[in-house]
C-alpha cells in the first residue's frame, strides 16, 4: 500500500463520515399550524358535515415564510373537515408552469378550485376557462383583473397595510411630541404591484398627517437583503424617529442590522404578522413595537368558503343564501397590548 | 498628440487577422493563444505591471466615488466619525460577496465559471442553521457550512472535469438543484440562528475593525498567496490559458479543475457563515444572484473571462466598487433601479476597456476549451 492510496483512504473515510454526520443535521422541527387557525368555523351550522366536496388547490412554491404558511394552512384547514378532499398541485417555478399544473387539475374534475396565482394578470385566462367549464374559482390574494374569472376573491389589503402603519407611526410621534420626525421605509420587492400599493398607502396617509418619508430602500423579502438594505439605510440616516418595514420575514435581517449598528433611538413597525414579530413585540426588548397584518390565515378561510360554495351553502352569519363574491381582509395593527390575541394567527 | 489618431485607425485594420487565429485555436492543434501568452508573462509577477496599472485605475474609480459622496452629502461627510463608520459599513457590505469572489476568480482564471455560488451559500447557510446542526454549537455550524460548501464544489468539479460537462451547464444545474435542496431542508421557512457566537461574528469589532472585515482580509491574502506564490496558482493560470499545453507540461488538468471548484465551494461555505451571522438567520432564497455580483466584480477587476489571466486584488476592488455604489445611492436616497443601471453601465465600460486593450472580441468565445482536451 503506497502512501498515496492510504491518503485516499483517509480522505475517503473522512468524507463518508462527514456525509453521515451531515445527513443527520437536516432535521427540523416541523411547524404545524395552530388549532385556532384551522378549526372549522362554528355557529350558524356551517360546521355541520354536508355534501362531499373535492377542492383543487394551487399556490406558488416560493421559499418565503408567508407563502409556505398559505399552503400549510390550506392543507390543515381541509384536513379539519370530514366532507372535504383536497387535491393540491405543485405550481412549479413560474406562471407558465402553474398553468400547466392547473390543466391537470381541471381534468380531475374538482368541485371548486382555490388558486393563489403567480401573477393575477397572467392567470386571468385560466380563471375564465375554469369558470366557463362550470368549476367555481376562489381567487386567493393576487387578484384576477376580470370579475368573470372568479366566483370568490379573497385577499389582503396592501394599500391598507400602508395606511395602518402610517397611522400608528403618526399617533406615536404625536404622543411623543416629535417635531420634524425622520421616517424611513424598507420595502419588499419593488417590481411587485403589492409593494407599490403598500408604499402608496403609506405615503398617502403620512401626507394626511403632514409627514413624509425621508429615505426608502427596497429589499427582496429575504433575511439577507433585509439586513443589507437596513444597514445602508441606517448609515444614510444618522438619526431616525420611525421605520416601517413591509415584511416580517425580511424583518429578521432588518432587526439584525439595527442591533449590529447599536441603534435604538427609533421605533419600528413591521408587516404581515409573523410569529417571531409578535413574540418580539410582546417581549418589548427590540425596536419593533407593532406590526400591521397581512395574514396567511386567508388560505384557511378560502378553503372554508370554497367548501360552502361547493355545497351551495351561504355563510352562517350572513343573511344571503350564497357566499359573497369579494372579501378583503382588514389590515389590523398588532401592538404589545393585543399581541397575545393575535399570536394564534402568527406564522 | 499625433500618435493617437493612427492608433485608433489601426484597430479595425487589426481585427480581421484575428479570425484565422481564432479558428486555429478552436482546432485540435491549439497554439499558445493571446491569453496564454499574456498569462505566461504575468503568472509569476501576478499583480505587478499590467495588473497593477489596472488596479490603480480601479482605486481611482473608488476615489472618484468617494468624492461624489462627499460632494452630494457634505453634511454627513463633514463628520470624521461618520466617514470612518461608513467606510467600515461598505467593507462589511462587501465582505460576503468578496469571499465568494475570491473563489470565483480562481475558477475563471482556470478557464471555467461557477454559476452555483449563490445557491451553495444558501444551501450551506440553511444546512448549518437546522435545529439539529445548531445543537452542536458554533463549531458544528461552521464545520457543516464548510463541508457542505466543499462537497457541492467537488460535485461541480467532478461533473466538469470527469463528466466532461460544460462548466456553464453543470453549475447552472447545481444552481437549481442546490436551491431546491435548501428549500426542502428548511421547509421554505426562515431558520433563526440562536447561536450567539455565530451571530457575534457580524456584531463584534476587534480594535475598532469588524470581524467580518478580518475574515475578508484573511481570505483575500490567502487567495493572493495561493495564486501568485504557489505551484497551485501557476498551474491555475496554465490550465486556464491553454489546457492542452498544460497537459503536455505534465499538469493533471482534470484533477486541478476539480480542485478549483472545490476551492470555490470552500469560499461559499465561509461566506455562508458570514451571511448567516449578518442576518442572524438563513433561508433558501438568500444570497440571490451572488453569482452575478461575483462574476461582475471579477470582470471589472480585470480577470479575463476566457481564463489564463487575472488578479485577486482587482476582484476585491471590483466588489468594493459595487458596495460603494450601493452605499452612495443609499445615502442619497436614490432608487435601487437607478443603482442597478449604473452598475450595469460600469460592467459594460470595464469590458469595453478590456476589449480595446486586447483588440479582440474573440476572447469571449474561448472559454471551456477544457472540454475538447
Amino acid at each position: 500500500m503506497t502512501q498515496h492510496s492510504r491518503r485516499r483512504l483517509l480522505f475517503g473515510g473522512a468524507a463518508v463520515g462527514a456525509g453521515v454526520l451531515l445527513s443527520a443535521c437536516t432535521s427540523n422541527e416541523s411547524s404545524t399550524p395552530t388549532e385556532a387557525q384551522t378549526k372549522a368555523a362554528d355557529g350558524g351550522g356551517n360546521a355541520e358535515p354536508g355534501k362531499q366536496v373535492t377542492i383543487g388547490f394551487s399556490a406558488p412554491a416560493e421559499s418565503h415564510g408567508w407563502i409556505a404558511a398559505i399552503t400549510n394552512n390550506a392543507k390543515a384547514q381541509a384536513g379539519a373537515y370530514s366532507d372535504v378532499e383536497l387535491k393540491s398541485v405543485e405550481a412549479g417555478a413560474d406562471a407558465a408552469a402553474q398553468r400547466a399544473a392547473l390543466s391537470t387539475l381541471i381534468s380531475q374534475k374538482p368541485d371548486v378550485i382555490v388558486l393563489l396565482p403567480f401573477d393575477g394578470k397572467e392567470l386571468n385566462s385560466f380563471g375564465l376557462e375554469a369558470m366557463a367549464a362550470g368549476i367555481p374559482v376562489v381567487n386567493l390574494d393576487r387578484a384576477f383583473p376580470d370579475a368573470k374569472a372568479y366566483r370568490l376573491q379573497i385577499k389582503g389589503d396592501n394599500y391598507g397595510m400602508g395606511v395602518s402603519a402610517a397611522n400608528f407611526i403618526a399617533e406615536q410621534l404625536k404622543a411623543k411630541g416629535v417635531s420634524n420626525p425622520v421616517i424611513a421605509e424598507i420595502a419588499g420587492m419593488d417590481a411587485l404591484e403589492l409593494t407599490q400599493e403598500r408604499t402608496k398607502g403609506f405615503n398617502d396617509t403620512l401626507a394626511q398627517h403632514g409627514l413624509k418619508v425621508a429615505n426608502r430602500r427596497a429589499a427582496e423579502f429575504t433575511v439577507d437583503t433585509g439586513q443589507r438594505e437596513a444597514a445602508q439605510l441606517l448609515q444614510a440616516l444618522p438619526k431616525i424617529d420611525a421605520i416601517w418595514n413591509h415584511d416580517d420575514d425580511q424583518g429578521v435581517g432588518v432587526l439584525a442590522a439595527i442591533s449590529q449598528a447599536n441603534r435604538n433611538e427609533f421605533f419600528m413597525v413591521g408587516g404581515a404578522g409573523s410569529k417571531k414579530a409578535m413574540e418580539d413585540i410582546q417581549a418589548d426588548n427590540t425596536v419593533l413595537k407593532a406590526t400591521v397584518t397581512y395574514s396567511p390565515s386567508m388560505a384557511s378561510s378560502a378553503i372554508s368558503l370554497a367548501r360552502l360554495i361547493g355545497q351551495g351553502r351561504g355563510m352562517g352569519d350572513l343573511v344571503e343564501l350564497q357566499v359573497p363574491k369579494e372579501i378583503v381582509l382588514a389590515s389590523e395593527t398588532i401592538t404589545k397590548e393585543n399581541a397575545s390575541d393575535y399570536m394564534k394567527l402568527g406564522f | 498628440m499625433t500618435d493617437s489618431p493612427p492608433a485608433t485607425t489601426q484597430l479595425p485594420a487589426q481585427s480581421p487577422p484575428v479570425d484565422p487565429a481564432e479558428t486555429e485555436a478552436a482546432g485540435a492543434h491549439a497554439t499558445p493563444s493571446h491569453a496564454a501568452a499574456t498569462g505566461r508573462l504575468s503568472w509569476w509577477h501576478g499583480d505587478s505591471g499590467e495588473g497593477a496599472r489596472r488596479n490603480l485605475a480601479l482605486v481611482g474609480v473608488l476615489v472618484a466615488l468617494f468624492a461624489i459622496g462627499a460632494a452630494t452629502r457634505s453634511d454627513l461627510y463633514s463628520n470624521p466619525d461618520w466617514v470612518w463608520a461608513n467606510m467600515l459599513s461598505i467593507l462589511k457590505l462587501a465582505s460576503v460577496v468578496g469571499v465568494v469572489t475570491v473563489g470565483m476568480t480562481f475558477v475563471i482564471i482556470g478557464g471555467g465559471i461557477d454559476l452555483s455560488v449563490g445557491a451553495i451559500v444558501a444551501l450551506a447557510g440553511v444546512w448549518c442553521t437546522t435545529v439539529a446542526t445548531q445543537s452542536f454549537g458554533a463549531g458544528g455550524m461552521i464545520f457543516t457550512a464548510i463541508v457542505v460548501g466543499v462537497a457541492v464544489g467537488l460535485v461541480n468539479g467532478t461533473l466538469i472535469a470527469y463528466g466532461r460537462l460544460v462548466p456553464f451547464i453543470a453549475t447552472l444545474a447545481m444552481l437549481v438543484a442546490a436551491r431546491g435542496l435548501a428549500a426542502e431542508i428548511s421547509d421554505k421557512q426562515t431558520q433563526i440562528s440562536q447561536n450567539s457566537t455565530i451571530n457575534g461574528i457580524a456584531s463584534t469589532n476587534l480594535l475598532g475593525i469588524p470581524v467580518l472585515v478580518y475574515i475578508l482580509a484573511a481570505v483575500v491574502i490567502a487567495g493572493w498567496v495561493l495564486l501568485n506564490r504557489t505551484t497551485f496558482g501557476r498551474r491555475t493560470v496554465a490550465v486556464g490559458g491553454n489546457p492542452e499545453a498544460a497537459r503536455l507540461a505534465g499538469i493533471d488538468v482534470k484533477r486541478h479543475t476539480l480542485l478549483l471548484y472545490a476551492l470555490s465551494g470552500l469560499c461559499c461555505g465561509i461566506a455562508a457563515i458570514m451571511l448567516t451571522a449578518q442576518a442572524t438567520s438563513a433561508q433558501a432564497g438568500m444570497a440571490n444572484l451572488y453569482e452575478l455580483d461575483a462574476i461582475a466584480a471579477v470582470i471589472i477587476g480585470g480577470t479575463l473571462l476566457s481564463g489564463g489571466r487575472g488578479t485577486i486584488i482587482g476582484s476585491l476592488l471590483g466588489v468594493i466598487i459595487f458596495a460603494t455604489i450601493t452605499n452612495l445611492f443609499a445615502i442619497n436616497g436614490l432608487s435601487i433601479e437607478a443603482q442597478n443601471m449604473v452598475k450595469g453601465g460600469i460592467i459594460v465600460a470595464a469590458v469595453l476597456i478590456q476589449q480595446v486593450q486586447f483588440g479582440s472580441l474573440s476572447l469571449f468565445f474561448r472559454r471551456n476549451r477544457l472540454t475538447t482536451s
